[in-house]
């Protein structure tokens, strides 16, 4: 009998020895964790940075000043005013022309890709909505600026119905960020839509139903809480957008409710007052990080709700 | 028999002329887009193509001679702020989703994690441009005021190249993260257990095993952020990139520069810089028609650049399609 072969010889250990791999293994691990945890700075640095500018922005006007008023005119010497709801009512009025156009837009194309269009026709017409996807906000801007609102916005409201329609309003540029969501509606919601089972769609046709009963009357009540998170996570995204409402609607913070009037965004000022040397610390500066909050609030809480339902709507169908 | 089964229904005919009417009416909404899509690019073609020359794509942005203006800045800025953005977030962003589906064990914190990440890549653009200011830009005043544009390796670093591509590394980073962790896992599980079971740890595992598997997945997505951050123009205008710049970033203007003058590679990244979408936004912002038309000749060659980048990411996923098969 050999010592190799003795049972009760030298066996290797079962604990955990700490050689040059097991130390390596575990520096990775640890490098790798350090990468996850980037993200995680990036949102405390984010938070962080506009909850401090933004209390310093409170110390110097008044909460009831900032949702009370409702002029914004932070640059003026003399009698400057910080009423958010000029930017709040342009943001809006601009993503609610988007909506418009593109939340029933987008859900027609997301029903027409699950429901009706044949392979071929999805071949072609996923791959177009991804590049329309992919296009920089800025082309979008210039789009509305150059093409839309003087081909199509002022030749049938100003020459046939007699508006006044300027080079830079909510319509144009409300038009061209409703285009630009469209791809973000169709393909969630036409993922929602497949993800509806198929003996619903059975069960339908066999009581007789046609398609389009069972398109509108089955599968889209079926998706539709999914359909909603679609639409907020894109509404969220046109309330974010920034370069096509910068160009297309101008930059005059006025409360107003005409769709053919410029107004001024909270993103387009951001972007207005960066533009210019405002100095460091003064309240102009300090404007810009409170508009950046709400714009962030908004959309953060958009997003989570939409989150929070679809998850909701996933766990329905499995 | 098909006339016995209308004529018990008398409103079937209706309702099957309703569906025909609705599925036209969905098919136009999607072709639509298709129209909307050509028409715009077709228009941008039309207005840019007098500027459309090779001394476009060579001469700087001009004031005094319209006629004459070009994008060579934007695109050496944007080559600059893509090429130094791509080394800080792919590795970083890969990292991330390996340790997040190869690591992390499913407990509270990981949940907290993925959850965060989700939420940043819904966060506005703009907001990342107000970090990349505070954070890079003026390094929350610690370092006092932004040094002169001479100054190389100083800080904070000012409105300079690597202001704004750590900016956008932020920006696409939950995006190269989500996507990688999608390619991630579409890697079956039995080949890290046959890897594992041949006694390879488990850093082996992923740097030999999974992360080939992955790649062609990892590709398309990084391509895509890349091409997203592209195309990305409020965020630098946050951290202070000039519209109207008549140098490239460390004075490299041609591909032979980089051998001629090495030295300007070290200054690049802390010169101050333009990017293609700015010059454009610069030029639409101009009421003159001449701009207008100069800024669609900048789109064509935003959107030529894109499209490459898009194309790679094609030929990218169906030539490693055919490699790899389970």
């Amino acid at each position: 009998m050999s010592s190799e072969t003795d049972p009760t010889g030298p066996r290797p250990s079962l604990h955990r020895t700490w050689t040059l791999t097991t130390l390596k293994e575990q520096g990775i691990r640890v490098l790798l964790f350090g990468c996850a945890l980037v993200s995680v700075a990036t949102t405390f640095g984010i938070i962080g940075i506009l909850i401090w500018e933004t209390g310093l922005f409170f110390s110097q006007v008044s909460l009831g000043a900032f949702l009370g008023d409702t002029v914004w005119a932070p640059q003026s010497i003399d009698d400057p005013h910080f009423g958010i709801w000029p930017l709040a009512c342009g943001t809006f009025l601009v993503a609610g022309v988007a909506g418009l156009i593109g939340l029933p837009m987008g859900l027609l194309a997301a029903l027409y890709l699950s429901e009706y269009a044949s392979e071929r026709s999805r071949s072609i017409l996923k791959p177009i909505l991804e590049v329309l996807a992919g296009i920089p906000s800025i082309v979008f801007g210039y789009f509305g600026l150059v093409f839309v609102t003087p081909y199509v916005l002022q030749p049938i409201f100003m020459d046939g119905l007699g508006i006044d329609v300027g080079p830079f309003n909510v319509l144009s540029a409300g038009i061209v960020v409703g285009i630009m969501i469209i791809p973000t509606i169709s393909s969630l919601s036409e993922d929602v839509l497949r993800s509806v089972p198929q003996g619903l769609r059975e069960a339908g046709l066999a009581l007789g139903s046609t398609k389009f009963d069972v398109s509108v009357r089955i599968i889209l009540p079926a998706a539709l809480s999914g359909i909603i998170a679609a639409f907020l996570l894109a509404l969220s995204r046109a309330i974010g957008e920034t370069m096509a409402v910068t160009i297309a609607a101008g930059s005059q913070p006025d409360l107003t409710l005409n769709v053919f009037r410029p107004v001024e965004t909270m993103t387009a000022y951001i972007v207005l007052i960066s533009l210019g040397e405002a100095a460091e610390g003064s309240i102009e500066k300090r404007s810009l990080y409170v508009v950046a909050m709400s714009l962030f609030l908004i959309t953060l809480a958009m997003n989570i709700v939409a989150r929070f339902i679809l998850r909701r709507y996933r766990n329905v169908y499995q | 028999m098909m006339d016995s089964v209308i004529t018990t229904d008398p409103h079937l005919a209706r309702r099957h002329r309703w569906g025909t009417l609705f599925e036209w009416v969905c098919k136009l909404a999607t072709w639509a887009c298709l129209l909307i899509l050509a028409i715009m690019i077709v228009g941008i073609v039309i207005n840019g193509r007098q500027h459309l020359n090779w001394s476009f794509l060579t001469s700087f942005d001009s004031v005094n001679h319209p006629e004459q203006a070009g994008i060579k800045a934007g695109i050496w800025g944007t080559f600059w702020l893509i090429l130094l953005m791509a080394c800080f977030s792919i590795p970083v962003g890969i990292g991330a989703a390996v340790y997040l589906e190869e690591y992390a064990r499913p407990n509270r914190l990981t949940r907290l994690i993925q959850l965060n990440i989700l939420n940043l890549a819904g966060v506005p653009s703009i907001v990342y441009g107000i970090l990349g200011m505070t954070v890079f830009g003026h390094m929350f005043g610690l370092f006092g005021n932004a040094p002169p544009r001479e100054a190389v390796w100083a800080l904070p670093f000012g409105q300079k190249v690597l202001t704004g591509a750590f900016t956008l590394s932020l920006l696409i980073l939950p995006v190269v993260i989500i996507s990688t962790q999608e390619a991630l896992r579409t890697v079956p599980a039995s080949l890290r257990h046959s890897s594992l079971a041949l006694g390879a740890t488990q850093w082996q595992t992923i740097r030999f095993q999974v992360l080939p598997a992955a790649m062609p997945g990892i590709l398309t997505g990084i391509i895509l952020a890349v091409s997203r951050a592209v195309g990305e123009s409020a965020p630098l205008i946050m951290v202070g990139a000039l519209s109207y710049v008549h140098q490239t970033p460390g004075n490299i203007s041609s591909v032979t520069d980089f051998f001629t003058n090495p030295h300007g590679i070290i200054e690049a990244p802390f010169d101050v810089f333009t990017a293609m979408p700015l010059i454009i936004y610069n030029w639409a912002s101009q009421s003159d028609p001449i701009y207008q038309s100069l800024a669609a000749a900048g789109i064509v060659v935003l959107l030529a650049v894109l499209l490459l980048m898009n194309t790679a990411a094609v030929v990218i996923r169906q030539r490693f399609q055919n490699w790899i098969r389970w």
